[in-house]
């Protein structure tokens, strides 16, 4: 490429993958279409190769009509290894909801998915507390800020064991949890009986987030809010910024 | 169909053919692990004294699952790999399995 294409912004890739029974591939190419400085791009899950992308999203859904336990299919999926190694070498993954689930059994993510504790499959707004900015994912929130995203599962109750609760709460894995609108981690706010009102998680190296809530769904204030634009502000802002030191005050967004 | 015995019952057997191989049957039972929540359980166990039916606990709901394997030495091990790796996910679930003879 010639000198001058220092002046063109490359935009930030993300990859969406389709699994059989995905249905929240659309609304996540949609979020990220509404942002100048990124591009968005299907990945079927047959693909093997993930050439040129900054970050790929498991969207939610039903991969695999959920048969046999929540993103327990979908995990052997041929894009899945590409997803594993992609992450291995430093890119950066949000698996949201079914996403979610299928990093789980992947064992990308510790734990594993409960049925919710009221048996139902819940759809409503809640409050988040989002408890670590120092993540690709968040850093366009301030930690403590509460924020208001959809949830939509059956599957959303977190679980895992103790030695593997004191790991996450050391490293600072916990990245939102269930909280009333003052921000309080109450039980009362928690949906689903989700362990310490886990909502999302890191890995150790925060390059693979997981969580319930979906942000796609409320990027737009005529569909009900824009909350979740800074999900995908932070990956924007991580990936633009990992070259040069970036000024993590311009990532911060006012909502 | 398989000829029926007296009591109106197949004979029972995990050894067949399939495509020349022989192969076994085995019964898989997946439960939740104990101390982790089970709403299912929870909500049956709640229900049964509406009927009459008192005194009943630890209701536990579970998967079982048939499935049938190459016969062999290395069956009972390849069956706990299988649950190991699929049909049980060991954070949350214990399993137990028979091979049927």
């Amino acid at each position: 490429m010639a000198a001058s294409s220092q002046t063109e912004i490359t935009p930030v890739r993300f990859g969406v993958v389709v699994f059989p029974g995905s249905n929240c591939d659309a609304d996540s190419y949609h979020a990220v279409s509404t942002f100048a400085g990124a591009e968005p791009r299907y990945l079927w899950h047959k693909d093997t190769h993930l050439d040129g992308l900054d970050c790929v999203i498991l969207p939610g859904g039903f991969s695999y009509g959920d048969y046999l336990r929540c993103g327990a299919i979908a995990r052997f999926s041929p894009i899945m290894k590409a997803v594993r190694r992609f992450a291995e070498d430093g890119g950066l993954v949000i698996g949201i909801c079914n996403g979610f689930q299928i990093l789980l059994e992947a064992g990308m993510l510790p734990g594993a998915m409960l049925q919710n504790r009221g048996l139902k499959f819940i759809c409503k707004l809640v409050n988040l507390r989002v408890e670590s900015n120092r993540t690709p994912f968040t850093g366009a929130y301030e930690t403590g800020q509460v924020i208001r995203l959809p949830v939509a599962h059956h599957e959303g109750n977190y679980y895992i064991g103790e030695a593997g609760m004191r790991e996450l709460e050391e490293n600072n894995q916990i990245i939102v949890r269930y909280c009333d609108e003052d921000g309080a981690i109450t039980p009362k706010a928690n949906p689903n009986g989700s362990l310490a009102n886990i909502a999302g998680i890191c890995n150790r190296e925060r390059n693979v987030f997981g969580v319930m809530p979906h942000p796609e769904r409320v990027c737009d204030e005529i569909i009900g809010g824009a909350d979740g634009r800074g999900v995908f502000e932070s990956i924007i802002g991580a990936v633009a910024g990992a070259g040069e030191q970036a000024d993590p005050s311009s990532l911060r967004s006012s909502g | 169909m398989p000829e029926s015995s007296g009591d109106g019952r197949e004979p029972e057997t995990g050894r067949h053919e399939r495509n020349g191989v022989l192969t076994m049957k085995a019964k898989v039972f997946i439960t939740p692990k104990k101390g982790i929540l089970d709403p299912q359980g929870l909500t049956i166990e709640r229900s049964l004294p509406a009927l009459g039916f008192e005194g009943v606990s630890n209701v536990r709901v579970g998967k079982y699952i048939e499935l049938e394997l190459p016969d062999g030495e290395k069956a009972a091990a390849e069956l706990d790999q299988m649950c190991h790796k699929l049909l049980a996910n060991p954070i949350i679930e214990d399993f137990e399995f028979e091979l049927v003879p």
